[in-house]
């Protein structure tokens, strides 16, 4: 109940503040977009897996739209469409081989392919504009030429859409059947090989769907920031992208855009007067969440019995 | 290639893969009794190697003998290691222990986060290069080369003689027994009378220190700047993952996989040398997901 209630307020709060402030409308879109990607990251938390690169399945999105919008002339819907595409047709290719790995090997697999994919992209300067990024001119969106304004309106209630709708298959593929096939992977992968169940594919289903949500978030944060550069790979954002799900907490799909809003606006405000310690504040919120709320902030919303310890 | 760029490419090689060796044997120390990955390991690389540089500065600055420039190092890597280790064993490893082990992982890449940016408010974002002891040791021309001798021979010496202590160590004494009895069954041998508490604790501290020492090493030859820690951690898992976890000679050679093909990717594709290791790392466990010498497990149902 209180989750609903927390998403209705969310939802307002998002609305309201980008009519309010109007300069604060792109924060907002940053982290709705950063909220789709951290909801891929939890999904293979829920697997008990973590992926230390998974920034580049926005990268590669974000990449998608630039390529895409200065060849042709494409509306915006579709660029982010064709986008998302690309980015999971790339992470379900990927994922071929990832899903054979567990732990560490997960993580840094994910990594190393990442990390590749950041020097490939800063490296060849004359097709990817090097560290400098790419840069395009304003779509149309949804049939429209729009003004900056309007544009940036539009890319909100689409960016909000998005969020929602992604939440929402985020939950119903929790409480499924594969969902719950993917949670076992964290508990007992053997067992669910004794059922039947072929863990390689549940997983790959699972990280298909999380390349999914990268790339869609990937995709609305290009469009959003006009240019795409190769930060938006590097390890640092997909690190973001994990603290932000241990902030917002796996238990819920909310846990990822909750978590994206605080992080978002901490860090608009905070960073001007942390520079340089950035990193020690993010690393010890971290081990404090770790240690005092495990199950982060949708843990404390969802707080109904406390689960059982797993003990040496 | 010519003979020369080959032969320098190789030297380069080698002298990169002894550090990277002994920073690895420290990792999978760490790994094999506490079954946690510490990605802090990188900073105890770039810490052990900036006190080595500020080491060298104060020596140089104080006008003391410059007897003291190689055992300085050592002295950096004695000091920042147990320092550090025991502080990240006591503080936060010790706790996690039965975690999930993506909250393991998480806690050590927030602890290296941290420590990253302590090392940025105490030595600044200007690179160090404090090369007083290679100098010292001067040069000897190999086949038409001129080659630093600290490259060359201490490099790798001290790199083998880490390796054969840690043996020694591990194989026959009682200590190194109990830490192997860990490794294999942590349960088990708490239950045959080992103090897994007080062996971790050691264990990390020796891991730590190889750490240190890998970093405090590297200083005379490399510079150091914001960023090496990152580039260790991930070179030194590269190394580990290929060897297969635990496998202490196996990393050896791993770690001269990496070193020379990086080597040589500087003089050849100098774009492809920093994905070296994260392409051979894919090849490998493309492969063989255990590493090129692991024994496989047991699956534990």
């Amino acid at each position: 109940m209180s989750i609903r209630l927390v998403t209705v307020a969310l939802v307002l709060l998002a609305v309201v503040i980008s009519h309010l402030f109007p300069w604060l409308k792109t924060p907002v879109i940053f982290s709705l977009c950063n909220g789709l990607a951290v909801l891929g990251v939890i999904v293979l938390i829920r697997a008990g897996q973590v992926s230390f690169g998974h920034a580049m399945y926005s990268c590669v999105a974000g990449y998608a739209v630039v390529f895409l919008a200065r060849a042709y002339d494409l509306d915006g819907l579709l660029l982010i469409g064709i986008a998302t595409s690309v980015a999971t047709l790339f992470s379900a290719l990927l994922g071929l081989f990832i899903v054979r790995y567990r732990g560490i090997f997960f993580g840094m697999l994910n990594l190393a392919f990442s990390m590749v994919l950041y020097s490939i992209i800063s490296k060849f300067t004359t097709v990817t504009g090097g560290t400098d990024g790419l840069s395009f001119m304003r779509p149309r969106f949804g049939g429209l030429v729009l003004e900056r304004d309007a544009f940036e309106t539009m890319l909100l209630y689409v960016a909000l859409a998005a969020a929602l709708f992604c939440g929402i298959l985020a939950q119903r593929y929790f409480d499924s059947a594969p969902g719950q096939a993917l949670a076992a992977l964290k508990t007992n992968e053997t067992r669910l090989e004794y059922l039947g169940i072929s863990a390689k594919h549940v997983f790959w289903m699972g990280y298909l769907f999380s390349g999914f949500l990268a790339g869609l978030g990937g995709s609305l944060f290009a469009i959003a920031q006009g240019l795409v550069t190769p930060e938006m790979g590097y390890w640092v954002r997909s690190g973001e992208f994990v603290f932000i799900a241990i902030l917002g907490g796996s238990g819920h799909a909310i846990g990822a855009y909750l978590g994206a809003f605080i992080f978002e606006f901490v860090r608009f405000y905070a960073a001007a007067l942390l520079t340089g310690a950035w990193q020690l504040v993010l690393g010890s919120v971290l081990i404090f969440i770790i240690f005092m709320a495990p199950m982060g902030l949708v843990g404390i919303l969802m707080r109904r019995r406390k689960p059982i310890r797993k003990k040496y | 290639m010519t003979t020369e760029m080959f032969l320098l490419a190789t030297l380069d090689g080698l002298s990169a893969a002894a550090l990277l060796f002994m920073v690895a044997l420290g990792l999978t120390l760490i790994f094999g009794v506490m079954g946690i990955l510490n990605v802090a390991h990188g900073s105890l690389y770039a810490i052990g190697g900036y006190a080595a540089a500020t080491f060298g500065l104060g020596i140089d600055k104080f006008g003391l003998s410059p007897a003291l420039y190689l055992p300085a190092l050592f002295v950096a890597a004695i000091l920042v290691g147990p320092l550090l280790g025991i502080t990240l064993e006591l503080g936060l490893l010790r706790r996690i222990l039965g975690k999930d082990h993506v909250l393991q992982l998480l806690v050590t890449f927030a602890a290296f986060m941290i420590l990253e940016d302590v090392q940025r408010l105490v030595w600044g974002t200007q690179p160090y290069f404090v090369s007083y002891v290679m100098t010292q040791f001067g040069n000897t021309e190999v086949l038409g080369i001129a080659y630093t001798n600290y490259q060359m021979i201490v490099l790798p010496v001290v790199a083998a003689v880490a390796y054969y202590i840690l043996r020694y160590f591990l194989t026959k004494t009682w200590l190194g027994r109990e830490v192997i009895a860990i490794t294999f069954h942590r349960e088990v041998a708490t239950a045959m009378g080992v103090n897994a508490k007080l062996v971790s604790l050691l264990t990390f501290i020796i891991g730590a220190t190889l750490g240190a020492l890998g970093g405090a090493l590297a200083s005379p030859s490399t510079s150091l700047m914001l960023g090496v820690g990152a580039d260790m951690i991930v070179q030194s898992f590269a190394v580990i993952a290929i060897a297969g976890l635990g496998q202490l000679g196996g990393a050896a050679l791993a770690a001269c996989l990496i070193g020379l093909s990086r080597s040589f990717a500087v003089y050849l594709m100098p774009e492809l040398a920093v994905l070296t290791p994260y392409l051979i790392m894919m090849l490998v466990l493309l492969v063989r997901p255990q590493g090129l010498f692991a024994v496989t497990s047991m699956r534990r149902v």
